[in-house]
């Protein structure tokens, strides 16, 4: 039995734990690992070829396309307002960003101007979904490193937002709630009062998750120091949003250059240091504090108004006019059959979604139906920076920056 | 003497197979018939379709939208633990359910084939959602409805359809397998005969529903 | 953005760098948009990028049927500093649309490069990579060209597909 005992503490001995990736200097087969595109720890249907030596990652290319579903061409075939839906399914978990870049895009062609109330409430919609984003964010990214129960405390709170959204539209998800010129519907009773119940309760929320998961050694080990890439190569790549601002470029939309009214509000932008996967995970989280504040304040500041464009030719006019008004029947008529028409031009409007800089590209032709819409998406963009990320680290590495990365392969396949 | 053969009762049969087979004579084509008689099946086939009904392993695929939905069943508001379907599995040789959630490119079909061809038999397939099942918002080059390339048995509508109504949707397959497939409501709730048809039309009707004739709407 | 006075005057310096270069420039609605010449466009990105243009945010494609020449390339590029955005647009025709790849600028453009190929046929030359990203590795027909049929399949389910006519057989 001692001896046993004896060859066992002999070989313990001799095993060293080094810092640094086995195989550095010496030659080993490179061996090809074909990852996803059905795979449990991938955000979506992404595929991996990823180049192995041993267990150090030398390269990896991600190969897209397995969710192409053809928006920008299906946008092209329908009236402006029809767009709408089709083109919130892009990025998925972020609706109501991909609805408000299209409909900024659309009203800096026809010049329109959003009505106070209806900036207000599109800023809380849209705070309100990259809350959203970031909790399924969170519990997903939990999930693969294997705190499987956070995903269920995030998803909890994901509920009670999904609640507030079917309040004040009728839907859950891809609720086309935000409209050319506006906001489809005000906001009902009891609404406001929900969300400020919902806003004192976060921020108690956000502090258990951190209380779960910053301190935690495996997380702290599996995060810190994985995935370092410097600012100046994520600025060449264009990569923007948390990712940038985890090296320490503050650069957000929301600041930089203000849409819908964020410039009346007091917030912060959250910024790592070092740019490895636990800033990453810092900067998301701190946003949850940010983006409540943005949204109280956002209810206290409501101002009174309509809370959709005045212009009839734009909007549809509310329906007790129908009864009285002749002209508000015909451009009644005239919206739902064909819709409005755009005079020709092109615009780009860019947003700040959770992921990064979100763009949409309109070409107008003078009829009613989009020539070309092209969403910048995000996530296709910061996926060109998961080689830089992941190179000469392990492959559990590349599963948390993965995660850290936040791909929505709806956005970057279309 | 007289050989008195009197017709040999069933029951007599049955003990003289019986003595037969514990003797181990009985062989072949009367050894199965003799099985087949004694166990009894039909309780074995629902007994085991009870089994494999309440328990589906769901694969863990999620395509697009309708995945986050899916993923908002396993948690806490709609919990399918409840109903015993909160293993997924991540290899399709231990699933049984393929839930397809979110819109089929022409690039995943194949791919999606191939996973359900390596699936186990029995296995099951719910297309959630109108993209996977009729080709939903987007009908165009880039999509394929899941049905072309796959045997569905379940489709739940909605863009993306409520976890209730996925939860709906998998508790129709759970029936389905169960051997009952659920009718309409009226063979339900026994309201066969209550129709009210306008017209002349002769009605047939069950004696112990009272049912008004046609065209009167008295008391409706 | 520059406004119109600022996108003149860097016309103005494009053309002194190269004269052929610029063929035109557009402001509309606060947008400022240079039409480059297709052989240029490299030139004009590199000395824009070298004037503060740093950032690539957008390369995308547009099909401008039936006007020729079809087909477009843009660049939206942006100055984080000055918080100034400016497009650079490049006219091409269905032919042998070939215009130079601007991966070594910006790394960033091999994905959206690969995307206009795939959608529009416009091959980059120089590009380290160039074959389809989001459509099957052996697709025919570039999609996004207007003339590309948008396409659709009849709806039909399995329990009914042998009604339909003919599909399954």
């Amino acid at each position: 039995m001692s001896s046993l005992t004896e060859d066992y503490r002999r070989r313990e001995e001799s095993i060293t734990i080094a810092h640094e990736p086995a195989g550095q200097g010496e030659t080993h087969e490179l061996l090809t690992l074909n990852i996803g595109p059905h795979h449990p720890a991938t955000h979506g249907v992404l595929r991996l070829l990823a180049t192995l030596e041993g267990e150090v990652v030398r390269d990896v290319k991600p190969i897209v396309g397995y969710v192409h579903t053809g928006i920008e061409k299906t946008c092209e075939d329908k009236a402006y307002w029809k767009v709408i839906p089709v083109v919130e399914r892009m990025d998925y978990l972020s609706y109501y960003f991909n609805a408000m870049a299209f409909c900024g895009a659309v009203e800096t062609l026809l010049g329109l101007e959003v009505p106070p109330r209806a900036q207000y409430l599109r800023v809380i919609h849209l705070e309100l979904n990259r809350i959203m984003s970031h909790l399924v964010w969170l519990g997903t990214s939990a999930l693969d490193l294997g705190a499987i129960s956070m995903f269920w405390y995030c998803f909890r709170e994901r509920e009670t937002v999904l609640d507030l959204f079917e309040m004040s539209s009728g839907q859950r998800m891809h609720t086309r709630y935000i409209q050319v010129g506006g906001v489809i519907e005000d906001i009902p009773q009891g609404f406001a009062a929900k969300v400020r119940r919902f806003c004192k309760e976060m921020p108690r929320r956000a502090d258990q998750y951190a209380d779960l998961l910053e301190k935690n050694q495996i997380v702290v080990e599996r995060l810190r120091g994985t995935g370092v890439v410097g600012e100046q190569e994520l600025l060449s790549l264009g990569v923007t949003g948390p990712l940038l601002r985890a090296t320490g470029n503050p650069w957000d939309l929301r600041k930089a250059h203000p849409y819908s009214s964020y410039d009346h509000f007091d917030f912060k932008i959250p910024v790592g240091t070092v740019g490895d996967n636990y800033d990453r995970f810092k900067v998301r989280h701190a946003e949850f504090y940010e983006s409540t504040k943005i949204i109280e304040q956002a209810l206290d500041g409501l101002p009174e108004g309509p809370f959709i464009t005045p212009d009839r030719k734009i909007a549809l006019p509310p329906r007790h006019e129908l009864a009285t008004s002749m002209e508000a029947l015909i451009h009644h008529f005239k919206l739902v059959t064909e819709g409005f028409r755009v005079p020709p031009g092109e615009a780009y409007y860019p947003i700040e979604s959770p992921r990064g800089e979100l763009g949409c590209f309109v070409r107008a032709d003078g009829s009613a139906k989009p020539a070309r819409v092209h969403m910048r998406d995000p996530s296709f963009t910061n996926l060109q920076a998961l080689a830089a990320m992941v190179r000469d680290g392990y492959i559990a590495d590349l599963i948390a920056t993965l995660a850290m990365l936040d791909p929505i392969l709806g956005g970057i396949d279309r | 003497m007289e050989v008195r053969r009197e017709p040999i009762s069933d029951f007599r049969v049955r003990q003289l197979q019986a003595r037969e087979m514990l003797r181990g004579e009985l062989e072949g084509e009367e050894l199965e018939r003799y099985v087949e008689e004694r166990v009894m099946t039909t309780t074995l086939d629902k007994a085991v379709a009870w089994a494999r009904g309440n328990s589906f392993f769901p694969l863990t695929f999620g395509l697009a939208c309708c995945a986050i939905e899916m993923m908002s069943i396993v948690a806490a508001r709609l919990d399918i633990a409840r109903f015993g379907f909160e293993a997924f599995r991540a290899s399709p040789r231990q699933a049984d359910l393929l839930i397809l959630s979110g819109r089929v490119s022409i690039k995943m079909a194949p791919v999606i084939r191939r996973i359900y061809d390596q699936m186990l038999d029995p296995k099951w397939a719910i297309s959630m959602g109108a993209c996977c099942s009729s080709m939903g918002v987007f009908n165009n080059y880039a999509l394929v409805p899941a049905d072309k390339f796959m045997p569905i048995d379940v489709h739940v509508p909605g863009c993306p359809p409520r976890p209730e109504a996925l939860a709906h949707g998998i508790l129709r397959l759970r029936s389905k397998v169960l051997g009952d497939p659920p009718d309409g409501w009226r063979e339900r709730y026994g309201a066969i005969g209550t129709e009210e048809l306008l017209g002349e039309a002769e009605v047939t009707r069950s004696p112990d529903v009272s049912v008004f004739k046609a065209g009167d709407t008295a008391g409706a | 953005m520059p406004d119109a006075t600022g996108l003149e005057l860097t016309a103005h310096e494009l053309r002194e760098v190269e004269p052929e270069a610029i063929l035109d420039t557009v402001f509309h609605r606060g947008r400022a948009t240079l039409v480059a010449e297709p052989t240029h466009v490299k030139t004009v990105i590199g000395h824009l990028r070298s004037k503060g243009y740093t950032f690539l945010a957008s390369l995308h494609g547009v099909d401008y049927y039936p006007e020729e020449p079809r087909l477009g390339v843009i660049y939206e590029l942006l100055d984080m500093k000055r918080v100034d955005r400016i497009s650079v647009k490049a006219r091409l025709h269905t032919e042998a649309p070939a215009v130079a790849s601007v991966v070594e600028l910006f790394p960033g453009a091999e994905f959206p490069e690969r995307e206009v190929y795939d959608m529009f046929g416009v091959e980059f030359e120089g590009h380290p990579d160039l074959r389809r990203i989001l459509m099957p590795e052996d697709y025919e027909g570039f999609p996004q060209r207007r003339d590309f049929p948008v396409g659709g399949e009849p709806v039909l389910f399995t329990y009914n597909e042998e009604q339909n006519y003919g599909k399954w057989q």
